[in-house]
């Protein structure tokens, strides 16, 4: 995927019955494409995180997250650059492998440092976990063998520790560097 | 104190200095209508629950507090879908209360239930579905909250019936709760200081500036401050449809409607300024036509409480987020300022007099009916203007009658404009003006209309008859889906498809008298003045007046959907001189 049509988004939200319906429903109805999506409770009871990346080839990412903020429940919202956060994705996958290939999977799958979850006599499972690139190499080279099943989780994302992390809060407008939000 | 569910409701509502609810009792919604026999809170009773939104609409239109409606769920819920999306195209600040099915029944197809906030979803500012008595003191006071601060706009609380008959102990959230128990919505009022000088600066240099008033103006109660700021650095103001009224139609600087039917000079200076001092409007695509080819040599000053408008549209010089009467007061102060400084101000002589010359050379006008032809609806218009007391409200229903309303009428004064401009909802006048006649008694509403759009709430006179509210409405009537019938003629080869309404049926003035009204029928110019007259006398239930129309009246000037403004189409004897706009 392309980083130049791709943005990740970490958006704190209230959690409370609906929350998800209202986001999504937002992109459909504003015409904006998710590409991914996961969602989980953040770290302070009572919110979540959901981890968005969002496809901006047709909407500027600006008008994305104002839409998004207007949302009441809505509380905060980072654009992560993929430079500076850590970002992880889960796959699972059955792969159809004959006796003399299923050695070949393993192997593959322990150079990717994945695991082995269920072996039977003509399919594999296994799992991965990862940078999405990393879980993009490792699908391409198990589609060689055929895949039977496949789900990815979409990626999750923090800011990095290491340097203090490019987190921009793009809630509100950015040139007129208001702190405030959506009425 | 306990309090059952609907008695903490009720009670919440008065609270909140609740006067008015429309509504209509069933089922679900039952035992809220029981503890509102002892309440303070007057109740009207709708036809239909379509009319309960709008005239809750009509109601926050004039008086600027949130209009309130009760209605039970399922086909009651559905009903107020189009009145939710209209007060939200329009930020209109409403609060709508729907009765659910017990929490026990939800999600099992249970008798009138349905998803009543997923389908509310995306025609709400905000929603909630309540799920404990206890929780309904916080709900009514959030959904109050988040209805007339920031952007105003519609909220809905979905009650369950069980959530109305438990019992609750009474408590009213303080301002700090109900606040914190927002932490996401938090509007910003103040503009950017920065941001507000660079206004200044730019206004003061530009030689070619308007000022683009929306309907922001009338949500800040900014009316006074546009004034302050369009005479102390004498630039033109255009007010959209949204905004008449705003500033006085009579005031020299007043330029009137810009827009698909605006008047050539409003539309024009739009497109000749090098600045748009836009103040509470969104660059609406009935206004800018043909983006790219709007405006093309403006910078763009743009005020908005809502910062996802920034941008939206046209990418402005300086945006700020902020209140409009709040940042138009702290623009004048900035500009009194580098004024006493001794901040040069450009000369905008020449573009004064260029639009001098364009409202001499296009006024809004139309040719009168020769003898014996059918009556003109702009002239029947003309006189019910000068006709009308002082501080007449008037609310239109959406077509060719609400453009004629807006170009013809003189709006000297704010909040005696009414209408549905970002939904277009066809049937919106009937039931807003009931609502605009309860919240501004004093005042005569006039609601102008089309034969088309009252015949899709008309039932609602029957209400305002049995609830004594005496409005007035004008039928301008023509037999045609006038706006859909121009658009054929115009653009689809005068092949006129479904938009011939029968001349005959139904008779309005029988309609009328049926439901309570007094009816009259005009057919000839002369009948005109002695109805309006008549009309304007009868003080104790409505007045309907079936003004007979010319059907091939068209509305003049149109930019064409999708066109560039520079093109607006102009009456034919105007259009010789039309080089003159260039």
């Amino acid at each position: 995927m392309s980083d130049t049509t791709h943005h990740i988004l970490s958006v704190l939200v209230q959690n409370r019955p609906g929350v998800l319906a209202r986001v999504s429903s937002l992109f459909a109805r504003r015409g904006f494409n998710i590409f991914s999506l996961a969602v989980a409770p953040a770290e302070d009871e009572g919110f979540s995180r959901i981890t968005v990346v969002v496809d901006v080839e047709e909407t500027p990412l600006e008008q994305i997250t104002k839409q998004l903020f207007k949302l009441i429940e809505v509380v905060k919202i980072s654009e992560l650059d993929p430079r500076r956060c850590v970002e992880r994705e889960l796959l699972l996958a059955t792969v159809r492998v004959t006796p003399e290939q299923r050695g070949q999977v393993v192997e593959l799958t322990n150079i990717f440092e994945g695991k082995i979850l269920a072996v039977g006599v003509e399919a594999i499972t296994v799992s991965l976990d990862g940078s999405p690139d990393k879980l993009d190499d490792f699908e391409e080279l198990l589609d060689g063998y055929g895949i039977v099943e496949l789900q990815r989780t979409g990626r999750v994302a923090l800011p990095k520790l290491d340097r203090q992390a490019r987190l921009r809060a793009v809630g509100g407008n950015s040139r007129n560097n208001n702190d405030g939000k959506a009425g | 104190m306990k309090l059952t569910g609907a008695q903490a409701l009720i009670k919440a509502l008065e609270m909140e200095q609740v006067e008015t609810v429309f509504g209509l009792p069933g089922g679900c919604i039952l035992p809220a209508y029981d503890p509102l026999l002892d309440s303070s809170i007057r109740h009207i009773l709708v036809r239909h629950e379509q009319g309960a939104g709008h005239m809750a609409e009509g109601y926050a239109h004039v008086t600027g507090r949130p209009g309130v409606a009760l209605v039970t769920s399922g086909p009651a819920a559905t009903n107020m879908v189009t009145p939710l999306m209209d007060a939200y195209m329009d930020s209109i600040p409403m609060v709508c209360i729907t009765g659910q099915v017990s929490t026990a029944a939800i999600g099992t197809d249970a008798f009138q239930e349905c998803d009543t906030v997923g389908i509310t979803r995306s025609a709400t500012k905000h929603n909630e579905l309540v799920m404990t008595a206890q929780d309904l003191p916080m709900a009514v006071r959030q959904a109050f909250h988040i209805a007339t601060t920031g952007r105003p706009g519609p909220t809905l609380i979905d009650v369950p019936k069980d959530c109305l008959i438990n019992t609750m102990d009474w408590y009213w959230p303080t301002d700090e709760e109900v606040a914190d128990s927002l932490p996401g919505y938090r509007p910003t009022t103040k503009g950017h200081p920065r941001m507000i000088k660079e206004a200044a600066r730019l206004i003061l240099e530009s030689e070619r500036p308007i000022i683009y008033a929306g309907g922001g103006i009338l949500k800040a109660r900014a009316a006074e401050a546009l004034r302050e700021l369009a005479e102390l650095c004498d630039i033109h103001v255009v007010t959209t449809l949204m905004a008449r009224g705003a500033f006085p139609d009579d005031h020299p600087l007043c330029l009137g409607m810009p827009g698909m039917h605006g008047n050539a000079t409003a539309i024009t200076v739009l497109q000749k300024s090098d600045l748009l001092i836009t103040l509470g409007a969104r660059f609406d695509d009935r206004i800018t036509g043909k983006v790219s080819t709007f405006a093309p040599e403006a910078k763009v000053i743009h005020v908005d409480i809502d910062p996802a408008e920034q941008g939206k549209v046209r990418r402005p010089d300086v945006p700020i987020v902020g209140d409009a009467k709040y940042v138009i007061e702290e623009i004048i102060k900035a500009i009194r300022d580098m004024k006493a400084a001794g901040t040069a101000v450009a000369d905008t002589s020449a573009w004064k007099s260029r639009i001098s010359g364009w409202r001499e050379q296009f006024p809004l006008s139309y040719e009168p009916s020769q003898p014996g032809e059918a009556l003109k609806p702009q002239y029947c218009l003309e006189q019910l203007r000068d006709s009308a007391p002082d501080g007449t409200i008037l609310v239109s229903g959406v077509g060719q009658h609400q453009m004629w309303s807006s170009q013809f009428w003189r709006f000297n004064e704010p909040y005696t404009w009414v209408n549905s401009g970002g939904l277009g909802t066809m049937g919106f006048s009937i039931p807003a003006a009931i609502g605009a006649k309860v919240g501004r008694p004093d005042r005569t509403v006039w609601a102008v209309d089309g034969d088309g759009c009252f015949q899709m709430t008309a039932q609602e006179l029957v209400t305002a008859s049995v609830e004594r509210i005496p409005v007035k409405v004008a039928i301008l009537n023509n037999s045609y889906l006038g706006m859909v019938r121009q658009w054929q003629e115009m653009f689809y080869d005068e092949r006129y498809s479904e938009v011939y309404l029968s001349p005959e049926v139904p008779d309005f003035v029988k309609w009328a008298e049926a439901m309570g009204c007094v009816g009259i029928r005009v057919e000839s110019p002369e009948e005109v003045q002695p109805a309006i007259d008549k009309a304007n006398s009868v003080d104790d239930r409505p007045v309907v007046v079936d003004f007979r129309t010319a059907a091939s009246e068209k509305v003049f000037p149109m930019v064409p959907a999708g066109a560039s403004n520079d093109d607006v189409i102009l009456p034919s004897w105007q259009n010789n001189n039309r080089e003159f706009l260039r």
